[in-house]
């Protein structure tokens, strides 16, 4: 290996750097709150007696479940456009940034929703029966008996599942967004170090996901216990 | 919104002429196919290898193959990708690099593909596997080594015929994983699917057909997988186990 590494660009490039990172974690959490809210409403309709709402929620989820990231992404580039335009008008400046935004929400709200319904799942009928015979409404039952325990359950693979989310953003890339990635990767282009940028940007992930993720195992077994 | 919707699109023919624009979503279509299983044989051989090495008694061993899983699991799909193509040219040893570079633009493309795809799903593949042996009983190890077997034989006779088997259910999800993952090549120039379906927006200007085309194409491989791995679930189920039937 004879590469002569200059990593001179780096501490140069820190402040745009944050600021693609910034845009990584707006869209990270957004599609987690708005995702998790999302996949709530779809987990229950997937679960409802009425079988018209079931079986349309389970159209949407295994419609975004076999389709690639990169193609709902583009999907979204596409359409959400046209959409602001016909509602707004034109002249609205960040599109790419609103459309990353409703992709990746309604995205991960699919793959929410199956851990979700297998959380709701594990809550023992007798739970429910309960809430029933208490008087309360099946929607009572579901909104303070079920899911609070359901939550619980659910919160490590919750957090999994944002990790992988989190990496996922970088798949913004396609659509020319410059999160924490695509930032790297200009800055890299700019100034011929793509190998050094790319590395950096790679142990940024690396760090930030394997701390998150011993964390996430250390929570799952302290709640199991 | 007026939209003007043209599904004959598909079957005029392409600027360059030799071909429509239905053989671009078949060219398409193929790559994607032979990127994904190309880089599934990878990562089922890799992924075994470091599965079973995650569960064996020598630490260094477990050490190593725990970094590898962390390593690919940690990093996304993307950075690896880009690692791939434009980072390990410039570092490999042995003049590979350079060898690697004077290659014709696909086949860097596509090996840097392959590689970048495998490795990712067998950090996957590895951790299915070490959970399918861990589910076995403690029991068939000892067993085996108290026939006399020596470890490797015990995993070579009675462990992983049985783990194989019981781990086939959970890695349909990470095979179909492997098809929709395939799609980030699109990002180095790699003909596949969701790149035909950008460059059939930019010649034809119908981005709504072509978009749904190339959704629908990969509905249809997301359902021949899963029929397919149903029918292999059912031929190699352990009788007695949970979802293995009497």
């Amino acid at each position: 290996m004879n590469y002569d590494f200059d990593w001179s660009s780096i501490p140069g490039a820190l402040p745009l750097l944050a600021k693609g990172m910034a845009v990584t974690l707006e869209i990270t959490l957004t599609a987690i709150v708005i995702g998790i809210l999302w996949g709530t409403v779809l987990a229950v309709a997937r679960l409802s007696s009425n079988r018209t709402v079931a079986f349309l929620a389970a159209g949407y989820v295994n419609l975004f479940r076999s389709v690639p990231l990169v193609m709902v992404i583009l999907w979204f580039y596409l359409i959400v456009p046209q959409l602001l335009k016909s509602i707004f008008g034109e002249g609205l400046s960040d599109i790419r940034f609103v459309s990353a935004l409703v992709a990746f929400t309604l995205f991960e709200a699919a793959y929410y929703s199956e851990i979700i319904r297998a959380g709701i799942q594990s809550v023992s009928k007798g739970q429910v029966n309960a809430g029933l015979a208490l008087g309360l409404t099946p929607g009572q039952t579901m909104r303070l008996i079920v899911l609070p325990q359901a939550f619980r359950n659910m919160v490590p693979l919750l957090l999994t599942q944002a990790i992988i989310l989190f990496q996922d953003t970088s798949l913004v890339y396609v659509i020319g967004l410059a999160d924490f990635f695509g930032t790297a990767q200009k800055i890299g282009d700019r100034d011929g170090r793509i190998v050094e940028l790319l590395l950096f940007a790679g142990a940024v992930y690396f760090v930030l996901c394997f701390s998150l993720s011993q964390f996430v195992k250390r929570f799952h077994k302290r709640i199991g216990q | 919104m007026s939209y003007n919707w043209n599904w004959p699109v598909f079957l005029q023919t392409v600027p360059s002429g030799e071909t429509t624009y239905l053989g671009w979503l078949g060219v398409g279509l193929q790559w994607t196919v032979t990127l994904s299983l190309s880089a599934w044989v990878i990562a089922l051989l890799v992924g075994g290898l470091i599965g079973v090495l995650r569960t064996v008694p020598s630490k260094p061993l477990s050490f190593l193959a725990t970094c590898h899983v962390e390593l690919f699991r940690n990093v996304p799909l993307l950075v690896q990708l880009f690692v791939w193509y434009f980072v390990a040219p410039e570092l490999l040893p042995f003049g590979w690099g350079d060898a690697f570079k004077q290659m014709n633009p696909l086949s860097q493309q596509f090996l840097a593909a392959v590689l970048c795809l495998g490795l990712f799903t067998s950090a996957r593949v590895a951790e299915q596997v070490r959970a399918g042996i861990l589910s076995l009983p403690r029991g068939q190890q000892n067993a085996g080594l108290a026939l006399g077997f020596t470890l490797p034989q015990t995993y070579r006779y009675v462990i992983l015929p049985m783990a194989f088997r019981i781990v086939i259910p959970p890695l349909t999800s990470e095979f179909l994983n492997i098809f929709k993952n395939s799609a980030v090549a699109t990002t180095i120039g790699l003909i596949e699917l969701s790149r035909q379906a950008q460059q059939l927006v930019d010649y034809t200007a119908q981005p709504y057909e072509a978009f749904i085309a190339v959704t629908l194409l990969y509905m249809l491989i997301n359902v021949t997988v899963m029929f397919l791995m149903r029918r292999l679930e059912k031929n190699v189920q352990v009788p007695g186990f949970i979802g293995g039937g009497k």
